[in-house]
């Protein structure tokens, strides 16, 4: 029965599949921007939730508290959303122009449009 | 004064340069610092490489702000580093040296700061992820420069280049996601994102599922980032149709400091040992390079664009040096690491004259490039040049990577790898010689542009011919580093 106690786990790959599969399957571009944020929202937790002590409070020194949860993959998190939000302000940029330049966001009608000379 | 902190300029240098960039909003402006800022990047890489060829142990740490490793991040310079170091900087200084009359052919006048701004970030970045000894700041420059690149690249001409962007960036991120997965699981089994200390701590862990997870993922984002194939479609379009600055930029640079990070999570932080012997990764990717080495040449053969040929010969070309590191034997990752540095050279070449063709017609379809060596003989012989080294011809430093590669596959007695790796250069004969039967061989249609692209254009494409040839002749640093790189890599060096 240990692994109920591992619950943070199985959200992680359960994110991290659905995301993948947004970003597969979806045809839509903003979709797949959708998919590819939940894709990386996995990987926070996973990151978040190892961090965790037994016990333990938010990282930030407090009086009276002793035990405090792993400050660094807070850190490291903090860095890798910063990421994420460049990567989809980005995606979001290049969806724009691409509206504009041909008319359509959806990946297979892109295809189709391409091929025109 | 400067000296004992060049490891923290080489990428401070470039990564100031950019805002410098947008702050001084003229074009003029922005181009000399880049010029500046790439210039100085390629002195400091010369500088470190002689240092660490010179120190006693074969490494130089720096703390950045001063702060111990592990707690604090380090850049350790060690032959394999500089070496990867010294060849980024090399081609952004010459890549810049043509940037400017091709950038202003190419890039619509109120974008050109910008574009310099993001060329600036795109070099910080891949010389910060060759740099650094902390994993984890290496996921945070491999980000700096993919963000930058999927810029560069939609600047491109042509609505095509904002679909190659896009692809890029979905295949980047997932990538780069899959290696922040891996680093993730190695932090948790031991504590620690330093490099060297993750190698002493790994070896303790036999078994350990989460560092066999680590290894299956961080196998999967670097394979993505680096285009082995099957994970490389996002490359030919995205080379395709970037502007041409960008294309040779991107394809002696991107994919190279890809491969660096293969061979220093594979070789350095899991240790030589567990990754081949344990773990057989040799045998692993083996087979998809040589897939790649006969996938990417054969479609070459059959693209009308040349821009996108190369592309997918640049893909082949990959697949050499993942074959390299595959045989998983001290000559077989000298040969990776050779043809990594020569490859640079070569390729670039062949993109820059690719783009001196574009600045004087325009296109870049091989069909309308007949009679260019009539019309363009300094650009159409560069072409050439590259191309000779492609296939691998004696004289090239194409030829040395080749034969270290041969060599390396005969060492482990596998006639029939030699057998391919020689069989998949007849079919780069086949792609290079679409090129010169046009521009040699077919007259050129009546009222067709002629006339050389500008002297800084047409000197950094030779400067890399020259090379090319020099490299071929003069193995000292280009296989001497590559060896001391690759007997450290494996143990057995400093």
């Amino acid at each position: 029965m240990a692994w109920l106690g591992l619950y943070n786990y199985w959200i992680v790959v359960f994110l991290m599949i659905a995301g993948l599969y947004v970003v597969i399957a979806r045809e839509n571009l903003i979709k797949k921007l959708v998919g590819l944020n939940v894709f990386q929202a996995s990987v926070f937790i996973l990151y978040i939730s190892m961090g965790k002590v037994d016990g333990g409070t938010a990282p930030i020194v407090a009086e009276g508290i002793e035990v405090y949860s792993n400050p660094l993959p807070h850190v490291l998190i903090l860095t890798a959303i910063v990421v994420g939000v460049a990567t989809t302000a980005l995606g979001l940029a290049l969806v724009v122009r691409i509206n504009e330049a041909y008319g359509t966001i959806e990946d297979d009608e892109l295809d189709e449009r391409e091929r025109e000379p | 004064m400067i000296l004992p902190h060049l490891p923290a300029l080489q990428v401070v240098v470039p990564l100031l340069a950019a805002p410098l960039c947008v702050v001084l909003r003229r074009n003029a402006a922005a181009y000399g610092i880049a010029f500046a800022a790439s210039w100085a990047a390629f002195a400091i890489s010369i500088l470190l490489l002689v240092q660490v060829l010179g120190s006693p142990d074969g490494a130089i740490s720096y703390e950045i702000g001063g702060w111990a490793p592990p707690w604090g991040i380090e850049y350790r310079v060690d032959a394999l580093n500089a070496y990867v170091m010294l060849i980024v900087a090399a081609i952004g200084a010459v890549a810049i040296t043509y940037a400017g009359p091709s950038v202003a052919r190419e890039i619509d006048e109120p974008r050109r700061y910008l574009f310099y701004t993001s060329y600036m970030l795109c070099l910080s970045g891949l010389l910060g992820v060759t740099i650094t000894g902390d994993a984890f700041n290496v996921f945070v420059f491999l980000e700096i420069s993919s963000l930058s690149s999927y810029i560069l690249i939609s600047a491109g001409r042509g609505r095509r280049a904002l679909t190659a962007a896009y692809r890029y960036l979905i295949f980047g991120t997932i990538g780069a996601t899959f290696y922040l997965i891996g680093i993730g699981l190695l932090y948790q089994a031991t504590g620690t994102l330093n490099m060297a200390d993750l190698a002493q701590r790994i070896p303790a862990l036999p078994g350990n599922r989460t560092v066999i997870a680590a290894f299956a993922f961080i196998a999967v984002g670097v394979g993505m980032k680096a285009a082995v194939f099957p994970l490389h479609v996002w490359l030919p379009n995205a080379y395709a149709y970037a502007p041409s600055v960008v294309s040779a930029f991107l394809a002696a640079t991107a994919t190279k400091v890809s491969i660096y990070v293969l061979l220093r999570v594979y070789l350095t932080i899991f240790g030589a040992e567990f990754s081949i012997a344990n773990m057989g990764i040799g045998y692993v990717f083996m087979p998809f390079a040589i897939a790649a080495m006969f996938m990417g040449s054969a479609v070459a053969i059959f693209e009308p664009d040349a821009k996108r040929m190369l592309a997918y010969s640049s893909i082949a070309q990959i697949g050499y040096m993942v074959l390299g590191f595959g045989i998983a034997t001290a000559l077989g990752v000298t040969a990776g690491i050779l043809h990594l540095f020569n490859h640079a050279l070569m390729k670039g070449s062949m993109f820059l004259a690719l783009g001196c063709v574009f600045y004087r017609t325009g296109a870049v379809t091989i069909e309308l490039m007949h009679g260019l060596a009539a019309r363009m003989p300094w650009t159409a012989a560069a072409f050439v040049g590259g191309g000779l080294g492609i296939i691998g011809v004696p004289l090239t430093a194409g030829f040395i990577s080749k034969w270290y590669l041969v060599m390396a596959a005969l060492e482990r007695g596998w006639w029939w790898l030699a057998a391919l790796i020689l069989l998949s250069s007849l079919l780069a004969i086949a792609y290079v010689w679409r090129v010169v039967e046009a521009a040699y061989f077919r007259p050129a249609p009546a009222g067709a542009p002629a006339g050389e692209a500008p002297l800084p254009m047409l000197a950094a494409t030779w400067a890399l011919v020259a090379a090319n040839v020099y490299f071929g002749i003069d193995t000292r640093l280009s296989v001497g580093v590559a060896e001391r790189a690759a007997a450290s890599l494996m143990g057995g060096g400093p």
